[in-house]
């Protein structure tokens, strides 16, 4: 009863049908194209029309269907007006999620755009980078769902007494502390959870901000030197200066990230404990519970918040590059 | 087209290497049948098709299930495609959205069923089945399973959530006796207490379920203090959630359950029952931390290997005690079959789940209870077993079903266990109540 | 006095990075470690004893991988799902991308500039947004479009097609921004020539795109193997089908404490993307920079 290789068959060959189909529609665009001089629109169009609509049956109409979803009842067939919103603002577990979502969002970008740019300051033009770079971005491989496994047992549970096996509460133990039960005591268990998340995303932004500490100009750091100028006050006066666009489009993309952070909570608590974020209690409503209209809701609201920081980023990383 | 062509290549090497790695050898068919298929013959022959089943049970029990419908698959040609999934309530909404219906499901929560058949999702049972549901069930265990009048499916497992387990020996020791009425457990508390022992264990970690155990004590005692009217009434919502009555019977299990006096035995203080699993929670019992653990009937499988259960041995089980001697309220759960799919094989499978031969079958093979009349429980599997059927077939029983898994699913899976968890974890009663309460959904 | 300060301070420095090189590796060691214990060793001692009295075994690898047939493992199946998934979502998005970043950044056609905001805009739209009527246009169909009714490993289609379309707004914008500032003369000295816009696209732009277009891959190779929300939701959730992280997020959720099942879990999830990053490790870096900054 073990691995039965012939069952994977069928999907091997529906991936190889997928790709020779997708194949064939590429063949015959770049087929069209090559064919004597095709007029500049028809030329646009051809290349842009998967694009468009792919973008119009997948993001733009169920967007504007979730929007309308967001009106109605559980089925998502009755007309609700505003009740999908009320809820939302009155719900203790939908409130318990907005805050959570707002801590995320004010706690992870920064602290590990900090710890990213302190990692990077120091190893950004020593010999082991990559390989310094490369253990911080481990957590990104693992996944957030693999990171979610690694937290859990490191805030593991036992009694006093017991063995601890998870490595906090060793640690409080060793120190002669009392045992806690980390993802249970309410809220500072949203911490330990924004800790797992500050861990998987870290290493972005000491890639990135070590990317841009090389990109500094040598001679604006040694001219410094000169002057007499000490590493901080260069570090602090002209690198962090230089990065400045890097570091709001680290920042940015942490944010917009941590908006829709949702495998992490799924993972570790199931949004037990009052850990619920926005994008968790999304999935709740619209899937476990069958409350589309109040899934739809939160999804709106996600959007809303999620809204300004990916203009923002838009406009930075156009002036960025 | 460099780039992508060499992709594609790659891609297909790979495909066709594996697929040619691949070489068919047989995965494992069923060994040749020696099975009597005489029993079987009335649900008649259907080669070649195929049933798929989705469950919530996995490991042993769907081994189980799986070993109890072997010959039925061989005799009749059906080729059963059981799947368990830990995730069954979110995914099964998804796989029927999604267009990947199971041909049949068994649920887990009568609420959820309903959700289904309201949807139009779920075919009315067959005629045949029907008749075997009448006669197998009694009206109420088959109401659970009825919609607006119309029969969807029928019990399949059914639990006794009222169990209390505990060491008999150890209450010999601490000259202790079973308790018949609600006040002679308080009394058997206070005198384990007042001997050093916290008299109860309880762990209510279940991921995300995390805090049904305590839903299911209130449950009970809302069952033992107010009678099945007001239990009805409450389940579906005629009273409202936060009821002066059901604040009640939860101060009631609040001076247990959050009682550092009274628990949690073996694990620490009250509030250590979050991050104890339900599982592990009745261990201590065996130690002689703890005196009793609340826990339904499965809860006898969740013993450590070797652990003997019976009156005379390691740990027993009493039903938790109702106000009198003489009143039985037994709080339960069950899991009930119900179809997507109408095709002739799928009726076949789902009547041959409907019939006592079955549930009768599947006891011989291993820990099981079903609420079919037509079950004997001289084919129990362990004393507990034995002592639930017993009391699902008594008359003077007052059965009542689980009520978190007959409300909304987002209060029965949802706020309610979410709430359960905060009060543990310190919340107060009113608070929780009420914002259960509002959570209910108006429609 | 000064040079002695300035050592001092990189000594700092120094150890402020190994100390956070030490907290960001010890809870991988550790989950590392685990899964190579037994299982009651592991739920009843830390995984730190394990360096006082080595006691390791692969038993709980070959559980995951293929435990018995209602057990909690088939891994191994669900790897050759992911595998499935990944591949045409990474290439599909990529080739379509590359399309319409070309005639974004080198076609002159009017309302050119609405359509390039037009997309970018659509990068604000989270997914969330999209599922529930992509669940139901694939099963019930939905104004003018047909329902999908996909089933056995047809349902990898929904799943490909969920993650193409996700990632469309982001590749084009990435895409476009880095041919955008391509050198102009190049492209118009081949196009004085009289080539095609076909043979511009492939024998001009493409091997000049590449770098842009090898770290677009790398990021989706990882976003897609990695995600948990598409596949829960989309793929339907059988063996048949479901990718490594819906098994493993279910473990987590009903086995909770079934560590040995978990940390096994978890570490055969991540070879494949650990091994693409060690071997890809600079691509992978320049990739996340072509990414977020010169995007």
């Amino acid at each position: 009863m073990s691995f039965d290789a012939v069952a994977q068959q069928p999907k091997l060959l529906y991936l190889l049908q997928g790709v020779a189909a997708f194949a064939a529609v590429v063949s015959l665009i770049l087929l069209a194209l090559h064919r004597g001089p095709v007029r500049r629109r028809a030329a646009a169009l051809l290349l842009l029309a998967p694009a468009l609509l792919l973008l119009t049956v997948g993001i733009l109409l169920p967007g504007l269907r979730t929007l309308a979803l967001s009106f109605t009842d559980s089925g998502g067939d009755t007309w609700a007006g505003f009740d999908n919103y009320v809820w939302m603002f009155t719900d203790h577990g939908a409130l318990v999620a907005l805050r959570n979502t707002l801590a995320w969002v004010v706690l992870v970008p920064p602290a590990s755009t900090v710890v990213g740019l302190l990692y990077a300051a120091a190893v950004a033009r020593s010999r082991f980078r990559t390989f310094a770079l490369s253990l911080l971005l481990t957590p990104m491989a693992i996944s957030f769902v693999g990171a979610g496994v690694v937290w859990k047992f490191v805030y593991a549970y036992r009694p006093t007494g017991a063995g601890q096996i998870g490595l906090l509460n060793q640690l409080v133990v060793a120190f002669g502390g009392e045992p806690r039960q980390w993802l249970v005591d309410s809220p500072s268990n949203v911490l330990f959870l924004i800790v797992a998340m500050v861990w998987t995303q870290a290493g972005f932004a000491a890639v990135l901000l070590a990317g841009a500490i090389r990109g500094v100009p040598a001679e604006l750091t040694e001219a410094a030197r000169l002057d007499g100028a000490s590493s901080g006050q260069i570090f602090l006066r002209i690198t962090l200066p230089s990065i400045r666009p890097t570091l709001l489009v680290v920042l940015l993309a942490q944010a917009i990230g941590t908006f829709k952070a949702f495998d992490i909570v799924k993972t570790v608590t199931g949004g037990q404990f009052d850990t619920g974020v926005i994008a968790h209690e999304m999935y709740d409503q619209a899937f476990r519970y069958g409350e589309t209209g109040r899934g739809a809701a939160l999804a709106v609201l996600l959007f809303l918040l999620v809204t300004p920081f990916v203009a923002h980023q838009v406009r930075a990383r156009r002036r960025a590059g | 087209m460099r780039f992508g062509a060499r992709l594609a290549l790659a891609v297909i090497t790979l495909a066709v290497t594996a697929t040619a790695c691949g070489t068919p050898q047989d995965s494992g068919s069923r060994s040749q049948t020696t099975a009597d298929c005489a029993p079987y013959a009335r649900y008649a022959k259907h080669p070649g098709t195929e049933v798929t089943v989705y469950a919530e049970n996995r490991d042993r029990e769907a081994d189980l299930f799986e070993e109890t419908w072997a010959d039925f698959a061989d005799c009749t040609g059906i080729d059963v495609r059981y799947e368990g999934d830990g995730e069954f309530e979110a995914q099964i909404q998804l796989r029927v959205d999604g267009g990947s219906a199971p041909d049949l499901a068994f649920f887990p929560q009568p609420g959820l069923l309903e959700r289904f058949a309201r949807a139009g999702r779920l075919k009315p049972v067959s005629a045949g089945v029907a008749a075997l549901a009448k006669q197998g069930w009694s009206a109420d265990w088959n109401g659970y399973a009825t919609v607006d009048g119309t029969l969807y499916g029928t019990p399949l497992v059914a639990n006794v959530k009222s169990f209390v387990w505990y060491s008999p020996k150890f209450f010999r020791d601490k000259g202790l006796s079973v308790p018949r009425t609600w006040t002679e457990l308080m009394a058997v508390t206070e005198k384990a207490a007042a001997s050093g022992v916290k008299p109860w264990c309880a762990g209510i970690e279940s991921a995300e379920a995390t805090g049904w155990p305590v839903t299911d004590w209130i449950e009970d005692v809302l069952l033992r203090q107010q009678g099945t009217d007001v239990y009805d009434q409450w389940v579906t919502h005629k009273i409202p959630f936060n009821d002066p009555r059901v604040i009640e019977a939860m101060d009631t299990v609040g001076s247990i359950l959050k009682n550092d006096r009274y628990a949690n035995g073996g694990f620490g203080p009250a509030r250590s029952m979050a991050s104890i699993s339900f599982q592990e929670a009745g261990t201590p019992v065996l130690s002689g931390d703890c005196a009793m653990h609340r826990q339904a009937s499965f809860y006898a499988d969740m013993w450590p290997e070797g652990t003997e259960i019976g009156p005379d041995d390691d740990v027993y089980t009493f039903l938790l005690p109702g106000a009198d001697a003489a009143s039985r309220p037994v709080l339960g759960g069950g899991v009930f079959t119900a179809a997507f799919a109408d095709r002739p094989e799928v009726r076949a499978f789902q009547e041959y789940l409907a019939s006592a031969d079955f549930a009768n079958a599947r006891m011989k093979k291993g820990p099981f209870v079903s609420a079919n009349k037509g079950v004997d429980p001289a084919n129990a599997a362990t004393p507990v077993d034995r002592l639930s059927i017993q009391l699902l077939q008594d008359p003077r029983t007052q059965f009542r079903f689980d009520g978190s898994d007959l409300m909304p699913a987002s209060v029965g899976v949802g706020t309610f266990w979410r709430g359960a968890v905060d009060w543990i974890g310190g919340a107060g009663t009113r608070q929780v109540a009420d914002s259960i309460e509002r959570s209910w959904p108006s429609h | 006095m000064n040079g002695v300060r300035e050592r001092l301070a990189s000594r700092a420095l120094t150890s402020v990075a190994v100390v956070i090189a030490i907290l960001w590796t010890t809870p991988t060691l550790g989950l590392l470690l685990s899964s190579l214990r037994p299982e009651e060793e592991i739920k009843t001692t830390g995984w730190w004893t394990v360096f006082g009295a080595p006691h390791l075994t692969l038993d709980n690898y070959g559980e995951v991988l293929s435990g018995g047939a209602n057990g909690s493992g088939r891994l191994a199946e669900h790897f050759v799902n992911s595998v499935v998934i990944t591949l045409p979502s990474v290439l599909f998005p990529l080739v379509l991308a590359f399309f319409a970043a070309y005639a974004l950044a080198w076609i002159d056609f009017r309302g050119r500039d609405a359509l390039v905001v037009g997309i970018f805009a659509l990068q604000v739209v989270p997914l969330q947004m999209a599922l529930v009527p992509l669940l139901k246009l694939f099963s019930q169909g939905w104004l003018f479009l047909p329902a999908w009714h996909l089933t056995g490993p047809a349902r990898f289609g929904q799943v490909w097609f969920a993650h193409t379309v996700f990632a469309l707004p982001f590749a084009v914008f990435l895409l476009h921004n880095f041919l955008a500032s391509l050198p102009r003369d190049l492209i118009e000295a081949a196009r004085v020539d009289g080539a095609s816009h076909g043979t511009l696209l492939l024998r001009i732009v493409l091997p000049l795109a590449r770098p842009a277009l090898v770290g677009f891959a790398v990021i989706q190779f990882v976003w897609v193997w990695n995600d948990l929300l598409v596949a829960l939701t989309l793929s339907g959730g059988t063996a048949e089908t479901a990718p490594m992280t819906v098994r493993l997020a279910s473990l987590a959720g009903t086995y909770g404490n079934e560590w040995q099942r978990l940390t096994a879990g978890a570490f055969v999830a991540a070879l494949l993307p650990l091994l693409v990053f060690f071997a890809l490790r600079r691509h992978f870096a320049r990739g996340l920079l072509a990414g977020s900054v010169k995007g």
